[in-house]
């Protein structure tokens, strides 16, 4: 994954594809979600992801954990796209690949907390009933239970499928991909890709599907940081540091640490 | 022409520990003065005198409230149905919402619906010379921060992290312009059904909650001096991390791996003990309010990442700051 600036200074977006290898923490959640589903009632699980060609390897990932198939989304004319215009891809994407398709699910979390957004918005272009966060599912019928919790609430929802549902990290722990799995995901089997073209997006429809945000610029956070450096004997640095910042840790942690007389002589 | 406005979604629920609502009502406050715009609070539910009351103390000019008892538990549905209603009719600039859960889950939505552009987490907001309003929001794990516009569309929305900003002072001399709207006549059943619901018992204590976290990385070198990471833990009541490399040599378990394969933590201190800074690890650090890194390297990404960096044997200045502490502690 990224260590420097992933910033693409000619397209002015960020740099996805550097990033693009493995697979969110959160999707796993989601993806373990779906397998314990496909135990628990059968079905067929697709994959789907949107990105540079090296997104290819979650999908194998994906495949690995036990996937039935995978669909990559992949066209240099979609790069940059920002959540608004994803989830409209995606959503055209699932309506073309995987109709009649009964749940879909989305990691409720990303370590680019941005692309959290995305499964919420699919579920409104979906217009499907969607519940994010959730911790259990339960289907009895067409009708999934969803048991989640949310800002200190344990709610149980109700809705009828088709449905979208993002996975919390709390529950649904991912299983490990087994060898023989990632040699089957590697080997056997294909994966669909789909550009533009064959998702039929036209040059006409470029403003519906079109980002709505623009990155002006990205700086690295430390630039924000006062980076204080602190050397010399490691005895005079330990009582240097506290002299400047006990004050700052003893308001946090509601302990008081003070500097006794003796101390300083 | 008419004002503009500036909207802060009244998100009460949780509502002492919530302040969100009221720290997006003051940011609002600075950012209305450079677009000429009023602060408007929307609150949606039902017996919200106390919320329309507080928002008006803290600071909102325009309160715009919908009271009725179908409203009673929160509904995503219903206030989105009600939201894009109100957007739609009166057209405001802006749009904040915080993010809570709830938020994180709404706020997309209404964007989706209204068809215009959300940033998530924002960590800043302020406007350009030309009006539009930059949204700072923290990007790639959390180690870069992006500036994003939303340039065609309106309103511009985001949500933003609770305790970014800091609400203006109760005062209760404050007056606002209250409007009382109706329920729409035909509010349709949510297709969601929340079948029951209950407060939560306290949240169980894991590092991803703890305030303050000490971590250590393979710069601590051996498991021995690992584990007096424990001290230091106990003297400030934290919660002690590890690196991959460390987990995988056994000097702590599972439980404790921060990173990209394990927990994301979000204290407000974070002592860094000679961790070099990888990807796989700092994608799994939040925003802490003050990092303190200890290395021998100066040039490890952790210690650029760091408020405080510490240019010595990780294991050697660990030693000496506890000792230190403990003369300084009262218990």
């Amino acid at each position: 994954m990224v260590t420097e600036l992933p910033w693409d200074e000619e397209t002015g977006t960020l740099r996805r594809d550097l990033a693009a290898g493995m697979m969110n923490p959160a999707c796993k959640h989601a993806m373990e979600a779906a397998l314990q589903l496909r135990e628990k009632y059968g079905a067929s699980i697709t994959a789907i992801t949107m990105g540079p060609p090296a997104a290819e390897e979650v999908l194998r990932e994906a495949l690995a954990m036990g996937a039935d198939r995978a669909v990559l989304i992949c066209d240099a004319l979609l790069a940059g796209s920002d959540t608004y215009a994803t989830s409209s891809i995606l959503a055209r994407a699932i309506q073309k690949e995987i109709p009649g398709c009964d749940l879909i699910l989305c990691g409720a979390y990303t370590s680019d907390s941005e692309t959290a957004q995305v499964g919420p918005q699919l579920a409104e272009e979906l217009q499907v009933p969607s519940a994010a966060y959730a911790e259990h599912l339960e289907i009895s019928g067409r009708t999934l239970r969803v048991r989640r919790l949310v800002d200190n609430f344990r709610e149980t929802l109700e809705m009828e499928c088709p449905a979208l549902i993002t996975v919390s990290m709390e529950r649904y722990d991912p299983r490990y991909a087994s060898f023989a799995g990632l040699n089957d995901a590697f080997a056997q089997t294909e994966i669909s890709v789909l550009n533009a073209e064959a998702l039929g997006i036209t040059a006409a429809e470029r403003e519906a599907y079109g980002s709505r945000t623009r990155v002006r610029r990205v700086f690295v956070r430390s630039a924000q940081k006062r980076n204080v450096v602190i050397t010399g004997a490691a005895a005079n640095a330990a009582a240097e540091f506290l002299d400047k910042y006990q004050r700052k840790i003893s308001a946090v942690i509601g302990k008081s640490i003070e500097t006794k007389k003796q101390a300083q002589t | 022409m008419k004002k503009k406005s500036i909207w802060v979604f009244g998100d009460y629920r949780n509502y002492y520990q919530n302040r969100v609502t009221l720290q997006l009502i003051a940011r609002a406050v600075d950012l209305a003065r450079e677009i000429s715009a009023e602060v408007c609070a929307v609150v949606v539910g039902h017996d919200l005198e106390e919320w329309i009351w507080e928002y008006t103390s803290h600071g909102a000019d325009r309160i715009l409230a919908i009271d009725h008892p179908t409203l009673t538990s929160y509904s995503t549905e219903h206030y989105l149905i009600l939201m894009e209603r109100l957007v739609r009719e009166r057209d405001p600039e802006i749009i904040l919402i915080g993010a809570t859960d709830f938020g994180r889950e709404f706020a997309p939505r209404l964007a989706k619906r209204l068809k215009t552009g959300l940033s998530a987490d924002c960590v800043g907001l302020d406007i350009t010379p030309d009006g539009l309003l930059v949204q700072t929001a923290p990007s790639f794990g959390g180690n870069m921060l992006a500036e994003i516009v939303t340039e065609h569309h309106r309103p511009q929305m985001a949500t933003v992290r609770p305790g970014t900003f800091r609400e203006i002072p109760h005062d209760n001399t404050r007056t606002s312009v209250v409007e009382r709207l109706p329920l729409p006549a035909h509010l349709p059943a949510p297709r969601v059904r929340l079948v029951e619901y209950e407060r939560a018992a306290q949240k169980e204590h894991t590092i991803e909650n703890a305030t303050v976290m000490v971590c250590g990385g393979r710069g601590m070198g051996n498991k021995k001096n690992f584990k007096k990471l424990d001290e230091l833990a106990r003297l400030l009541d934290g919660d002690v991390g590890a690196t991959r490399p460390v987990v995988f040599s056994g000097w702590a378990g599972h439980d404790a791996l921060v990173g990209q394969a394990g927990k994301h933590i979000k204290p407000k201190i974070l002592f860094s003990f000679g961790i070099s800074g990888a990807i796989q690890h700092t994608a799994g650090l939040g925003e802490a309010d003050f990092i303190v890194a200890i290395n021998k390297n100066p040039q490890a990404t952790m210690m650029k990442m760091a408020d405080v960096a510490v240019v010595a044997d990780a294991g050697d200045w660990l030693n000496h700051l506890i000792r230190e502490l403990k003369k300084r502690i009262r218990e």
